[in-house]
């Protein structure tokens, strides 16, 4: 977004090859953009962008530039800190460079990558940042960005995903948006969102904001709302100190001292593409563009107490589940593009999940329950917002019960077997609620996935309520809506076959659109404006010759030359 | 009728470009003057405010005689705005516009890369006052006292220049630019100039001398791109500023000859012939030439970072929209607009320095750093004839442009004057050979005693050969005030 970015003269244009398997597991040994410090519930994050450490060829990171690799990274702090650092109350976000907080997303990087990528990739920031910028009301962890030197772009929104925004004031640092002005895209990582929505700035002044190169800096930077306060430079890094700490001081959630490892995923990745974990199995018939996701009950009971979660920690089935499906779903978005249909399995104990929901919900209040039961809700918010067809698949010996059974709400639609069929002496398909599915894992619309599912039937929320914990077989779920098909033997076979046959047959894109607009019923909250209007937005932008054409602007971004535009509204 | 080759007295500020009928204009650059009045006030120390200097003052901007010269009180210097004349019919020189007539007005769709290009110059011109501030108290004789007052004067008025433009075409952004000019300050921690050159101190004559030889010249340079501008005000202003300029570098050329000459007397005088032989020649209370080597090294690596990247979007944006040109632009004879052509660029490409060829749009920076680099080893020449004609042995050389770099495709990497690539080791076993070091600048911080007794040099610098404005050697450049 600044001077300095290297034009390569072969990579100019070309898109990128693929680097291989893209990678979402990482641990803070293997960082090579960021460094975390730690002093007691004070954390430092700081963003050193090695220019040489680009996911793809073709482009270098200057100007802690960012690409999919280093906000791979971020993801893991913002993680970690959450589990591991349940101490920390206060995370400064700052730049470990001189005179660049962050320019933003490498243009090159942009320019070169595909549409899917690019997508995906604004997908996964999005997630990311809103992962942080949760964790102050979820944890107690509150994000503060320090801002020195230039912060432009992805990094000025890297910096609004934070609860607090502190700008030096040495009349040369500022905040900007110049994706307009200077790329013909939108600032699409929640920028135009958060302007208005959650930092409240007048729509004129944003209008303003957005279209200025140069942006904003100063006292005016504070007076327009787009940073909380601006402090001299020469006592910067101790006001920064001072607001970190008395944010800390504030939180007034006990702290513990000690979190949890999270250890290496159990994970293994075979050469027909199948992708085994310890509680999850992905499988692919790539021929049906098709990924079945299995996951698998508990094999123990849960653990007796607190003391014993903490103890067992990542083996903890519940934190296990959904870091091994997290990853299973960002692997299949990122790796495994012609893949259009992920087919939702379980297998396992349905009581035995909720009994090990149970100890969570019981404990909410503990910090580990309550980080697990926010990563849960989390996973589920992943992959409602996974552009494939997902189809839940209720079979007989299934454990759709609690956590377990949003995924069905979170699914297009779901197949449940009915009855018994024959040779198969597993036990009878049924679906288990739990108090959980009444709050704990609300949607980025703010309400239940029941509750979205039933948006003009609240009664029917209700009902479902006062079945806690009973097996709902096939008949039951289908009476009060929970399931969108149930088959019985002779059926069950062909309806489901024809049916992923011709899913699998609809245009992607077709498809892709009508789900995102299915899913999110209901009221808009600044996050499904962010997946829903600004990212279709920018989408839209993507594909649009005035931005990624060869006279576009982000081609030409570098040459010297400005985009050519085809002046009609549209 | 506007007079716009003489420079009108009538307002407060005197300027070609009738600001007497600007009143919008007029009434912000009124305001801005106590200003920088105070910023001058604090800067410079308090006998030499009220000294008498015998500067030139611009009173035209007609090529034949635009500067008078005459006792003045530096607060009381007339800065002005002055414009070079209008050419006619000018259009614009490079870039997609190429051929179109010039811009009279800031276009709306380049207003903020203009007024970040403005902003970048302005804040270089003061900034050199300030590193500059203390020189005077160690001032070598007062004809440099008063080259180097004369020096500042012209960059206050540089400044100005830069901030009647941000004044007249930038609206209330361009006043608050302004008054951050005032603002930022060289190596403040508050805020510092936005160049890291711009905050190293100047702590000493050689450093001086050295700084407008190469540093200044980088200036020169930009200003060369800057008149080749399609915005026709900023063209016709920086110009008018090369003009002056030109004695900038004619203080630093001097007076790094001037010492060369000292240095090579004094050898000679004493008998020796070693240049090498560092401690004796030190002995006679001038500067060995090794250590001159070693100062011309850094100035010269420090001023090439100021050019930035070798291939840079932002230069590239410029050049395109027709709001800078390169060096002698309108020489040139090529399409101006550099849609297909290449320059070579230096890279490192497994360990290897190679210059590859990229769109020559995307290295004007490299292509500015070239040009550089030829006009500043013609002065290095002259400094060599000098030796030459001593009879001592000994050559000053530029040293590759990949030595001591920060920024662009050297930065961080480890070569040597020769631009070898050498391990850390090898570095540091040559460091000392090669930069400056404590050593070296508390030996010539030694030398730096005043003198301010007309006509009297220090030991360690050679007078000049001819006055300014024809003076005798005796001449009192200075009359300083003695409280």
């Amino acid at each position: 977004m600044s001077d300095t970015s290297t034009v390569s003269q072969d990579s100019a244009a070309a898109t990128h090859a693929a680097p291989g398997r893209i990678d979402f597991q990482t641990d803070p040994s293997r960082y090579r953009h960021w460094r975390v410090e730690h002093d007691g519930p004070v954390a430092q994050v700081f963003m050193d962008v090695d220019e040489k450490g680009g996911l793809f060829p073709g482009y270098e990171l200057k100007l802690n530039s960012y690409d999919l690799g280093v906000d791979i990274e971020l993801n893991d702090i913002v993680q970690r800190m959450r589990f591991e650092h349940p101490e920390v109350r206060a995370v400064v976000m700052r730049s470990g460079k001189e005179r660049v907080f962050c320019a933003g997303a490498n243009i090159r990087m942009l320019g070169g990558a595909s549409h899917v990528h690019k997508v995906n990739f604004c997908k996964f920031t999005n997630e990311t940042r809103n992962a942080y910028e949760a964790a102050a009301e979820e944890s107690g962890q509150t994000w503060i960005a320090a801002v020195q030197g230039s912060c432009a772009g992805g990094g000025y929104e890297l910096a609004l995903a934070c609860n607090h925004i502190v700008l030096t004031d040495d009349s040369t640092s500022s905040v900007s948006l110049p994706e307009i002005p200077l790329l013909a895209v939108l600032p699409g990582t929640g920028g135009l969102t958060r302007v208005t929505d959650k930092r409240r700035v007048r729509r004129d002044l944003a209008d303003v904001f957005c279209t200025m190169e140069e942006g904003v800096k100063g006292r005016r930077a504070r007076d327009w709302g787009l940073v909380d306060e601006v402090v001299p430079n020469s006592r910067f890094d101790e006001a920064v100190a001072e607001r970190a700490r008395a944010i800390a001081d504030a939180s007034s959630r006990a702290a513990p001292r000690k979190g949890i490892a999270l250890t290496p995923l159990e994970r293994q990745f075979n050469e027909d593409g199948s992708v085994g974990y310890s509680l999850v199995e992905v499988t692919l018939d790539r021929a049906a563009r098709r990924a079945t996701i299995l996951l698998k009950g508990p094999e123990a009971a849960p653990p007796a107490d607190m003391a014993a979660l903490e103890a067992e920690g990542a083996r903890f089935y519940l934190l296990r589940l959904a870091r091994e499906l997290d990853d299973a779903i960002l692997h299949l978005r990122l790796n495994e593009t012609e893949l259009g249909l992920i087919v939702l399995r379980s297998q396992g104990d349905g009581a035995a999940v909720l009994a090990h929901e149970a100890l969570l919900l019981q404990n909410a209040e503990h910090w580990l329950a309550n980080e697990i039961l926010h990563y849960w809700k989390r996973v589920m918010k992943r992959l409602d917002v996974t552009a494939r067809s997902l189809v839940a698949v209720i079979e007989h010996g299934s454990c759709f019960a609690g956590p377990l059974a949003e995924i069905l709400w979170a699914a297009d639609r779901s197949y449940m077997m009915e009855d018994e069929f024959e040779g198969d002496n597993r036990p009878v398909a049924a679906i288990r609620l739990s108090p959980g599915n009444f709050g704990r894992y609300p949607m980025a619309n703010g309400l239940t996935r029941l509750q979205t599912r039933f948006l003009g039937v609240p009664e029917a929320v209700e009902a479902a309520e006062e079945q806690l914990g009973t097996p709902l077989e096939a008949e039951a779920a289908r009476e009060m809506g929970l399931i969108t098909f149930a088959h019985d033997d002779i059926d069950w076979e062909d309806e489901l076959r024809i049916f992923l046959e011709e899913r699998a047959s609809f245009s992607p894109d077709a498809l892709t659109g009508m789900e995102a607009n299915l899913r999110f019923a209901g009221p808009e909250t600044m996050e499904t404006r962010i997946f829903g209007r600004l990212t279709a937005w920018q989408n839209w932008i993507f594909q649009r010759p005035n931005a990624v054409g060869t006279e576009g602007s982000l081609q030409r971004y570098g040459t010297g030359r400005r985009g050519e535009f085809d002046m009609r509204r549209v | 009728m506007l007079d716009l080759i003489n420079v009108s007295y009538d307002t407060q500020i005197p300027n070609n470009v009738g600001l007497s009928s600007d009143k919008r204009v007029l009434k912000a650059l009124e305001k801005w003057h106590p200003g920088y009045i105070n910023w001058w006030n604090d800067l410079i120390p308090d006998n030499f405010q009220k000294s008498l200097v015998y500067l030139r003052t611009a009173v035209s901007v007609d090529p034949k005689g635009w500067a008078k010269f005459d006792y003045v009180k530096m607060p009381e210097y007339r800065w002005g705005v002055l414009l070079a004349p209008a050419v006619e019919d000018r259009r614009i020189p490079c870039g997609e516009h190429a051929g179109e007539p010039a811009w009279q007005e800031v276009p709306g769709e380049y207003r903020a890369m203009l007024r970040r290009l403005i902003v970048i110059q302005g804040d270089t011109e003061p900034a050199s006052v300030e590193q500059q501030r203390f020189l005077a108290l160690s001032a070598p004789s007062l004809y440099d006292m008063r080259n180097l007052f004369q020096v500042n004067v012209e960059e206050g008025r540089h400044l100005w220049a830069m901030v009647y433009l941000l004044h007249k075409y930038f609206g209330a952004d361009g006043r608050e630019e302004a008054d951050d000019l005032l603002r930022r300050s060289s190596g403040s921690e508050e805020a510092p100039r936005m160049l890291g050159a711009f905050n190293e101190e100047t702590p000493d004559w050689l450093s001086f001398f050295m700084f407008t030889y190469f540093t200044d010249r980088d200036g020169k340079m930009q200003l060369e791109a800057l008149a080749q501008s399609g915005f026709d005000p900023l063209s016709r202003t920086c110009r008018f500023m090369l003009t002056e300029e030109a004695h900038h570098m004619f203080v630093g050329e001097t007076g790094v000859g001037r010492t060369i000459q000292r240095t090579c007397e004094a050898m000679n005088e004493a008998g020796i012939e070693d240049p090498h032989d560092v401690d004796a020649i030190r002995a006679l209370g001038v500067i060995d030439l090794p250590t001159i080597q070693k100062k011309l090294n850094l100035h010269y690596t420090l001023s090439l970072d100021l050019f930035g990247q070798e291939v840079s979007t932002n230069a590239a944006n410029a050049f395109n929209a027709g709001i800078k040109g390169r060096y002698m632009e309108h020489r040139l004879e090529d399409d101006h607009k550099l849609t297909d052509a290449t320059y070579p660029v230096w890279d490192f490409v497994e360990g290897k320095l190679i210059r590859h060829e990229v769109p020559a749009l995307t290295a004007i920076n490299m292509r500015l750093r070239d040009d550089y680099t030829r006009d500043a080893a013609g002065g290095v020449g002259r400094w060599n004839k000098i030796i030459e004609k001593t009879g001592i042995r000994f050559e000053m050389k530029l040293p590759h442009e990949s030595f001591n770099r920060k920024i662009g495709v050297f930065a961080n990497k480890l070569f040597d004057p020769e631009g070898k690539l050498l391990t850390g080791a090898e570095y540091d076993a040559g460091i000392n050979h090669w930069l400056p070091t404590k050593a070296d600048g508390d030996f010539i911080q030694s030398l730096m005693k005043p003198v301010y007794e007309p006509g009297q040099f220090a030991g360690w610098i050679a007078p000049p050969k001819v006055g300014i404005d024809n003076k005798p050697g005796d001449f009192e450049y200075v009359k300083l005030y003695m409280a």
